[in-house]
């Protein structure tokens, strides 16, 4: 037998057992205090595996990015907010800032809002499964495999050729001549383009969410309403989305910060030419083609601090939901 | 749990007119999400320079253009079942692991009160920010020789994929979680359940959906990942690789091959489908409300 095997089993099965385990003799070891001690300690003991796993992985590899983000190239000697002047001091760098709001305006508008009204509306059909399972497909193509398909979407052969793209096809047939895509980047129309493709593969994500909150809904809840004579809409508004509201939040939290991230598309597709640049591959460029992780670092605490605004709603949010539950 | 009275009603013949355009709206949207996978699929058949010289569409009307050899050329590559079963043991665990580290985590934020609990909360959430690429440099040092002497082994990338994926499944699980009504676990409080009890009795049953969506998505990224596991075992151990990695190396470094990766999506993306289909049976209305009852 494939010792990896045996090895996978132990995990698959022994982690789980680990945990459980600890959590049963956490409570135990707390049975031995006093109340008081007990309920200081224990939320303490059920957080601790996640908090050792998040500061190794995420919390000390931000604070060296931290430290990075004052040092010059070579990472020898502190050159105080240098990096984060050039930032906001370049042209390149305002485009890709505006790029990148476009991205979180556009991206996270159109996967939320579609993503909830597919789960809203096919849960009221019989082919449910099909119809979200086509949704979902895009999610589960990798991220080139995607960009190669809209690259086809979008193409734009020079006339008389024959258009092969599939949107300039289409408009051909009509009459239409064909339009570059992702190439005309007024008003920021490439951009938009690039992201529908991030759109096409996300909706699911939050297609699948949503409807995991919309299933969770009691039943017995919408039944009374309609027993005392609320149509489906007034069900639906003060009822359904009103329950749905945190998962909503949730759900949007991720995509603004999915969109702030986002760089494959660009890259595969774009390579951030035609004025399509965004903040988040600013930053893989910057790391990896211009070897300037002090720059790199900038951005990337830039990010960090951009979504100080979204996580101060959250917390309010929060505590709202504590005060009515 | 009885029958589902609102669908019921739906199907009563005075309705069926009505639901004309609800069928229209679902239809035209699941067409249009699949005209681009259509494309990738009929292009996937279909030989290089077929593609780059007429549309996708037009082979549907010539079916002598189709050809199984980018399928044969992925399939023939000597690791492909290597890779699937190391794209397994990486995603398996890496899945199981976050997924349950995540529901202690949030059913403390949840659940239980103690000082500058939002505070934390929201630093875990905004981890979510952390650019990856940012990471690979001081775990790769954490895991070297110089550390824990683990690089390339399959540890790295499920400690990883948990560290990453935390701050999702915590935010996630948290939310649903701090939906469920404050009598059930007060009321399972005064009968004598401890902590430990009302959580796996009641909290992690009534999360079922939530807990079933963040199955998905962590296996569907995991299995995905290129990144990391290039990262973490790529270098160091060529045996280890997943099937994503031999996927990449289909690309020839000129950028030759890209139609492989069509067909190889189509090979890649069974699995993940498989296991979205699988736990579908988990977001079925009522099944919340049939825990708390149970």
């Amino acid at each position: 037998m494939d010792p990896r095997l045996v090895t996978a089993v132990i995990v698959v099965l022994g982690v789980p057992a680990v945990l459980i385990g600890y959590i049963w003799l956490t409570e135990r070891a707390l049975g031995l205090l006093g109340q008081r001690a007990r309920a200081g300690l224990r939320p303490w003991l059920w957080l601790a595996p996640a908090l050792a796993f998040l500061a190794v992985f995420l919390v000390y590899p931000t604070i060296g990015t931290l430290v990075r983000s004052f040092q010059d190239k070579t990472g020898t000697s502190f050159v105080g907010l240098d990096n984060f002047a050039w930032f906001f001091n370049n042209d390149a760098s305002l485009l890709a800032l505006r790029n990148s709001l476009i991205w979180l305006v556009v991206l996270t508008a159109l996967t939320v809002g579609l993503g909830l009204l597919i789960a809203v509306l096919v849960d009221r059909v019989r082919y449910e499964t099909v119809a979200k399972s086509v949704i979902f497909v895009p999610l589960a193509i990798s991220m080139v495999a995607a960009s190669v398909i809209w690259t086809f979407m979008y193409w734009r052969s020079t006339p008389p050729d024959p258009q092969i793209g599939t949107l300039n096809a289409a408009l051909g047939s009509v009459g239409v001549g064909p339009v570059a895509w992702i190439q005309v980047s007024d008003f920021g129309f490439n951009s938009i383009m690039l992201v529908i493709v991030m759109a096409w593969m996300w909706t699911g994500f939050c297609m699948v969410i949503l409807s995991a909150a919309l299933k969770g809904i009691n039943p017995e809840l919408l039944e009374a309403a309609r027993v005392d004579g609320a149509t489906e809409r007034q069900v639906f508004r003060r009822i359904t989305l009103p329950l749905m509201a945190p998962t909503i939040a949730v759900v949007t939290t991720t995509m603004l910060i999915t969109a702030l991230k986002a760089f494959d598309i660009v890259y595969v597709m774009t390579s951030g030419h035609f004025d399509t640049q965004v903040v988040a591959f600013q930053l893989i460029q910057e790391l990896y083609n211009f070897n300037s992780p002090g720059r790199a670092s900038a951005i990337g605490i830039i990010l960090l601090l951009a979504i100080i605004p979204i996580m101060a709603f959250n917390i309010r949010r929060f505590r709202a939901q504590e005060a009515i539950r | 749990m009885t029958a589902i009275p609102a669908a019921a009603a739906d199907r009563s013949p005075g309705r069926i007119g009505r639901r004309i355009p609800l069928h229209f709206v679902v239809i035209f949207l699941m067409v249009v999400w699949l005209i681009p996978t259509i494309g990738l699929l009929v292009n996937s058949f279909r030989p290089p320079d077929a593609v780059t010289s007429s549309g996708w569409w037009t082979a549907i009307f010539s079916p002598s253009q189709f050809t199984l050899d980018n399928y044969a050329h992925v399939l023939a590559q000597s690791n492909m079942s290597a890779g699937f079963v190391n794209s397994l043991f990486i995603s398996i665990p890496a899945t199981v692991i976050p997924i349950m580290v995540a529901a202690f985590a949030a059913y403390a934020f949840a659940w239980m009160k103690f000082p500058g609990r939002d505070i934390l909360f929201v630093v875990v959430v905004g981890l979510l920010v952390v650019p990856l690429q940012s990471t690979f440099i001081p775990i790769l040092q954490l895991y070297g020789p110089k550390g824990l002497n683990i690089a390339g082994s399959f540890l790295t990338v499920w400690l990883a994929h948990t560290g990453y994926g935390l701050p999702f499944a915590i935010y996630l699980l948290r939310n649903f979680m701090g939906e469920l009504p404050r009598e059930v676990f007060e009321s399972a409080a005064i009968d004598g359940a401890s902590p430990v009890t009302a959580f796996f009795r009641l909290a992690l049953p009534m999360t079922v959906p939530a807990i079933a969506a963040l199955a998905i998505f962590q296996f569907l990224f995991t299995w995905n990942d290129l990144l990391v596991a290039l990262v973490y075992i790529g270098a160091q151990n060529p045996d280890n690789v997943p099937l994503t990695i031999v996927v990449s190396n289909l690309v020839s470094s000129l950028g030759g091959g890209w139609q492989y990766l069509a067909a190889a999506a189509f090979v890649t993306m069974a699995l993940p489908l498989a296991v979205f289909l699988a736990l579908q049976r988990y977001f079925v209305r009522g099944i919340v409300g049939g825990a708390v009852k149970g």
